[in-house]
């Protein structure tokens, strides 16, 4: 699978470069500053890109510019976002297109290498991955989710963190059926129509991001 | 020594009155002009135009009076308002900024009087020693001319040859008279010119929020500065190390069945990544409060500073007690600056700091033998020591000649809660 991946730091982009390609990832290219990223990402279309919120030269917040840019002019361009911090109002930004093939995650997140790996690959086949650390800060002022039940609140949560049925029903010690049936509920509650379930999933994450 | 001094002062004094009677025509010249602008602005509008050149005139010769005040031990501060931005009704700004400055009128005021101080005082510290040099030069036109024709001091006229002689003492004692007034009679200018050409109890309090603002905006930018370098320390430095030791970590785990041999080289490469994320935290909060100035105060951490330093620096410190804790800081990265331009720029093979503290007053001295030729305007450096004292009041200057040696002097005020509003003795 084709990567580029966009980090400053030397030290953690050929570490990336390294962890990638031990799980058989083909690093295409790797873009060490913000104006060279968007570019890169148009020129070689990867499968997935995985991107550094803060680049060279302005160190702010170039990385997401052009992760949101390049999903404009390719859409749905699966892009794993890494950042040293985590804001929800980033991740918002991130969804915004409400396609799926996003991921924002904390860099802490990649010293798990088997889950990272696991992220990448959701990101790439058009998953939502949003960092657990998103997912709490938002669990802890939900208001507008009020009309889920606690158990669908943790479930949806689960969801924004891009888990699927089977892993969901794993850690919530449940049956898979009932996830399914939770993320129905949650789907009815929320009002998003039935279409297919990749992309009812990412509208329920942006509504949860919302609320 | 002690009479070349006196000697020095005295003749300065004499030079200055000369000046001084020399500057009274200017005033007086300065005085018709002003005048003359003055009744032109109702008439055509002229004065309008006049005014404000008059006006930068009659600056240039108060200013020059402020600086020879100064000379004579007697500071007096420039009281004038900043010049407004340029632009607008051409004329019209300047012509207002002037009029509405009390110290253009004070000035305007100080014309004529201080004129007559200085003719008067001038003409006292010249004609005094010259009358005293006149006695002592006389003898030999006297055996030259004859005797008869002309008297000195307590002999008139003088009849003989030995009386002649007696003119030799006495006029030393009037030159020697003379010159020791010299000064005084200088001082006594000085004290007039502060009268009026001082800042007045307002417009010293004006100049102190215009100074305080400038201060509290260097502050607070070289705070945020600061913060965000801090920021930026942490995300590029220990923050990203830690990651990477983190991902090689996980790394290692995967590989320890599969590769156990790469997986122990990633192993002692997460230790020595762990060693290095240490070091650039310690770095970092060194910068931040080190934590020896936290432990020992000024004067350890001065000293501890001082046995890290390539070049051998001794420390002379008579501190007793801690200071508040921002003067503490301030005074602490001060010297650590000024040291370290030491040794990045003097080339010098030994350097000392020297700390004493007055009662209200902590002064700091930094020099080194190094090839001097030090200036504030090329680095960052010593601006940055300017600033951070700036925010507590504080001084600094330099003294850095080609060929050193270099002398960075550093005050700061102690006590915090003293307001010093006083740039010089006010006049109301």
């Amino acid at each position: 699978m084709r990567v580029v991946i966009a980090e400053d730091h030397a030290l953690l982009r050929d570490g990336l470069t390294r962890l990638l390609e031990a799980f058989d990832f083909e690093v295409v290219a790797t873009v060490d500053n913000g104006p060279m990223l968007l570019p890169t990402l148009l020129e070689w279309k990867p499968e997935v890109a995985v991107v550094d919120v803060r680049l060279p030269p302005t160190f702010t917040d170039e990385g997401l510019q052009a992760a949101i840019a390049a999903r404009t002019e390719v859409p749905g361009m699966p892009i794993l976002v890494l950042s040293q911090h985590v804001e929800p109002l980033y991740a918002r930004e991130l969804l915004g297109d409400r396609v799926g093939g996003v991921g924002y995650l904390l860099k802490d997140r990649v010293s798990n290498v088997a889950q990272f790996v696991d992220a990448v690959h959701q990101v790439a086949a058009g998953g939502t991955v949003m960092d657990p650390e998103v997912v709490a800060r938002l669990l802890d002022r939900s208001r507008p989710l009020d009309v889920l039940t606690a158990r669908e609140r943790e479930v949806l949560g689960e969801m924004a963190a891009g888990r699927s049925n089977a892993a969901i029903a794993g850690k919530l010690f449940v049956t898979e059926k009932a996830v399914s049936k939770h993320i129905n509920n949650i789907f009815t509650k929320l009002g998003l129509p039935p279409s297919d379930d990749d992309n009812r999933r990412v509208l329920a994450v942006l509504a949860y991001l919302n609320a | 020594m002690e009479t070349r001094d006196w000697i020095r002062d005295g003749l300065r004094a004499v030079a200055d009155g000369a000046l001084a009677i020399v500057l009274a025509a200017a005033n007086l010249v300065l005085f018709v002009l002003f005048a003359a602008a003055l009744v032109t602005t109702p008439v055509l509008g002229l004065g309008a135009l006049l005014l404000p050149r008059v006006t930068r005139l009659v600056r240039v010769r108060a200013d020059a009076g402020r600086r020879a005040a100064g000379r004579w031990g007697v500071p007096v501060a420039t009281p004038y308002r900043p010049r407004p931005p340029s632009g607008g009704f051409p004329g019209w700004r300047p012509f207002r900024w002037v009029i509405t400055d009390p110290a253009t009128w004070r000035d305007f005021a100080w014309l004529l009087p201080g004129a007559a101080i200085g003719l008067v005082l001038g003409l006292g510290s010249l004609v005094i020693p010259l009358y005293g040099l006149q006695g002592i030069l006389l003898i030999p036109l006297w055996i030259w001319l004859g005797t008869g024709w002309y008297g000195y001091g307590l002999n008139w006229p003088i009849t003989s040859v030995s009386e002649g002689f007696l003119s030799l003492p006495q006029g030393a004692l009037i030159l020697a008279i003379g010159l020791a007034a010299a000064p005084h009679l200088r001082r006594v200018e000085a004290l007039f010119a502060q009268l009026l050409l001082g800042p007045t109890r307002n417009a010293e309090l004006r100049l102190r929020v215009t100074q305080l603002t400038v201060t509290r905006a260097d502050t607070v930018d070289a705070q945020a500065a600061e913060l965000r370098r801090i920021e930026r320390d942490l995300h590029d430095g220990a923050q990203a190390r830690l990651v990477s030791l983190g991902m090689t970590i996980g790394l290692a785990e995967e590989m320890v069945d599969r590769d156990p041999a790469t997986a122990r080289q990633l192993l002692a490469e997460a230790r020595e990544a762990s060693s290095t994320a240490l070091v650039e935290l310690r770095h970092l909060v060194r910068g931040i409060h080190p934590p020896v100035l936290a432990e020992r105060g000024l004067d350890g951490a001065v000293r501890a500073l001082a046995l890290n330093l390539r070049i051998p620096t001794s420390v002379d410190s008579d501190l007793s007690g801690r200071l508040d804790t921002p003067v503490e800081s301030a005074a602490y990265f001060a010297i650590a600056e000024a040291l370290s331009n030491v040794t990045v720029h003097s080339g010098a093979t030994f350097a000392y700091v020297s700390i004493k503290r007055t009662d209200d007053r902590l002064l700091m001295e930094v020099g080194d033998d190094g090839h001097g030729g030090a200036d504030p305007s090329r680095g960052t450096g010593l601006r940055g020591i300017e600033r951070r004292l700036a925010a507590f009041d504080g001084t600094m200057t330099l003294s850095s000649p080609p060929d050193g040696p270099t002398i960075v002097t550093m005050e700061l005020p102690c006590a915090l809660s003293s307001p010093r509003t006083t740039l010089s003795s006010g006049t109301d």
